[in-house]
């Protein structure tokens, strides 16, 4: 039996959450195969090749798949759906806008981001803001997955698979790109950073959010946000960390400026080590920090910056 | 044109809700209970849609016990027209859920679904997308903002990267994320005239869809405790922990 994961990539480089997804489909089910949809995206299929653990990369390179346009994955995705007992996608916005449009089309009810693969049949998924966690178990037959990469290792390198090229499906004719703007930064990405610095409502405007950077820049961390943050238009949408935004587990988890609300809590919980800086002693952020600090931010992360700077500490020091 | 908006009766985001002894479940005894907030944010929408005289008419569905009729007088007292409840007391999965809006739009042909991107209990994030493929429809997910033109709706997506503009053609299922709108308050005149509007009922076998669960549960339980740690008393003191546990190098 043979599992599918599809690759997350920008048609030039392909995302770690591949290899993270592949490290879960493992254990569902052997050998497993790769779907890199894409235009001109060919590296990222030799890329996948190399994953330890692929048996298979197949390569679908069209414009059709530039955008990943979740009409046009859904069709091609199902046009080789029909041998595997497994199809897996990392629980990115990606994965979550065609993934079930697949599970869907096969009948098959979809498991959204497990976090544990406890059997090939049994999943540990959080429900609830991560309040709890479902064991579930799937039907037989065929099981659709979306994983959260955060829970799972990438699988190393060292493989070394055949690439296949697949005929593009047809076009369902659906819908289109029409523009994209992303956010540009040097900065690695949130959810495989080492460290990550969130600042809250409690950073009060963008320039303020601004001093999070110096200290971010120096340790080589991800800078994130609560929803609060963004929705003041602090930060733009993709900062925003928990329930309904991105799942991080860095080895470092920095909150500034952050209450702590559960929905916050759902996205960064599973951080190694969480520090905080509240001014607020009841701020319930206290609850999961391991080093909380009762101070105004504003005093703190001067006072942050110059110590780091001090003891020499960070990538860039 | 007709717009549908399929709202779901979730425990209230403020809740903290505690995992059973039993491991069967949550309790949900005498929990608060409201909207789905991103369903919230799907009514807003589709009732601005009408005040701009782009909708006519705004059905608002919702799937699920009694109760759930008090979540459609909600969404009707923020100015939905309609309502229909699908009354069932088994919990259906995302894609149940799916399967019935389905012969729902079949008998309606609304235009236009606007969903919630997820619902806060189960954290799927899956009814819109299943419906739309299902329905062969186009499906613009997670949506910052929408425009509605001739045939076809453009909207911009909240995506991990930034956002990304589509455009969709219609009918199709739009999902809704927070920064969309800030949906109102009900007004007590609204509240009141929000009793007179009409709520169909129906059950899954009145549209021939089984909701019988697929997935097993095996248990529900606490997620790993996290304690809260130490407080340190200044920024050197904070900055010595963090060195000593290893991540700060
Ligand atoms: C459907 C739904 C989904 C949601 N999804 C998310 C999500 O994914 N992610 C998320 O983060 N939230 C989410 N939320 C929102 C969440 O409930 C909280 O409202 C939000 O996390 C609060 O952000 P905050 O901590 O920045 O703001 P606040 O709660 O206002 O906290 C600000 C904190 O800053 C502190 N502060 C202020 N000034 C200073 C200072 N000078 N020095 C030090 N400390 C200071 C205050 O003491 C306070 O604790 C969601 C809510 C809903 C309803
Ligand atoms: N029982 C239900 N009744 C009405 N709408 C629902 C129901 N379940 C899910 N939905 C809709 O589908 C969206 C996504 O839910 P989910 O896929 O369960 O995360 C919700 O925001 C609702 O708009």
């Amino acid at each position: 039996m043979t599992a599918l994961v599809i690759a997350e990539h920008d048609n030039k480089t392909l995302n770690e959450a591949t290899a993270r997804t592949v490290t879960a489909a493992v254990a569902v089910s052997s050998p497993v195969h790769v779907l890199v949809a894409g235009e001109n995206c060919a590296a990222v299929a030799e890329a996948a090749a190399k994953i330890a653990g692929v048996e298979k990369v197949l390569l679908a390179d069209s414009p059709l798949y530039g955008r990943m346009l979740a009409e046009t994955m859904e069709a091609v995705i199902l046009s080789v759906a029909g041998t595997y007992d497994a199809l897996l996608a990392p629980a990115t916005t990606t994965g979550k806008n065609y993934l079930p449009r697949v599970a869907a089309k096969l009948d098959v009810p979809q498991i959204s981001e497990i976090t544990a693969v406890i059997a090939p049949d049994t999943f540990e998924r959080p429900i609830y803001a991560g309040n709890a966690v479902e064991t579930v178990e799937a039907a037989a037959g065929k099981k659709v997955i979306t994983v959260r990469t955060t829970a799972f290792k990438p699988a190393a390198e060292g493989g070394n698979a055949p690439v296949e090229k697949l005929a593009a499906a047809a076009d369902p004719g659906l819908s289109k790109f029409v523009e994209e703007s992303l956010s540009k930064s040097e900065r690695p990405e949130l959810t495989s950073a080492r460290i990550v610095i969130s600042g809250g409502r409690g950073l009060g405007s963008t320039e303020n959010f601004h001093l999070l950077d110096r200290i971010a820049d120096r340790l080589g961390a991800a800078v994130g946000a609560s929803r609060a943050a963004v929705d003041a238009g602090y930060v733009p949408n993709d900062f925003q960390v928990g329930q309904t935004g991105k799942a991080v587990a860095p080895d470092l988890y920095l909150a500034i400026g952050i209450s702590g609300a559960i929905q916050h809590l759902a996205g960064m919980k599973d951080s190694r080590v969480i520090a905080a800086i509240n001014k607020d002693p009841e701020a319930p952020i206290f609850s999961v920090a391991d080093y909380g600090l009762v101070e105004d931010l504003f005093k703190a992360i001067p006072e942050l910056n110059d110590e780091l700077q001090k003891r020499g500490l960070g990538q860039r020091a | 044109m007709k717009v549908l908006v399929p709202v779901k009766r979730v425990v209230d985001f403020n809740v903290r809700v505690r995992v059973k002894a039993d491991q069967s479940g949550v309790d949900l005894a005498n929990v608060k209970m409201s909207m789905n907030p991103f369903d919230e944010i799907a009514v807003e929408e589709a009732v601005r849609l009408k005040e701009k005289g782009k909708a006519n008419e705004v059905v608002i569905v919702s799937i699920g016990p009694a109760q759930a009729a008090d979540t459609i007088r909600t969404a009707l007292a923020m100015g939905g027209d309609r309502g229909i409840l699908v009354k069932t007391d088994i919990a259906p999965e995302p894609l149940a859920v799916a399967k019935l809006l389905k012969a729902i739009c079949d008998e309606e042909k609304p235009e236009l679904v606007l969903c919630g991107k997820q619902a806060i209990d189960s954290d799927a994030n899956q009814t819109g997308q299943m419906l739309a493929a299902l329905m062969g429809w186009g499906q613009a997910t997670f949506a910052h903002s929408l425009e509605l033109g001739d045939g076809a709706a453009k909207v911009a997506r909240e995506i991990d990267g930034g956002l990304q503009t589509v455009e969709v053609k219609l009918p199709a299922v739009v999902t809704t994320d927070l920064r969309l709108n800030q949906p109102r308050y009900a007004s007590l005149p609204n509240i009141m005239k929000a009793k007179k509007k009409p709520i169909a009922e129906k059950t899954p076998a009145d549209l021939g869809v089984d909701v019988t669960p697929r997935l097993k549960v095996l248990k529900v339980t606490e997620p790993q405790p996290r304690g809260g740690g130490v407080k340190v008393k200044s920024v050197s003191e904070l900055v010595d922990k963090l060195v000593e546990a290893g991540v700060l190098k």
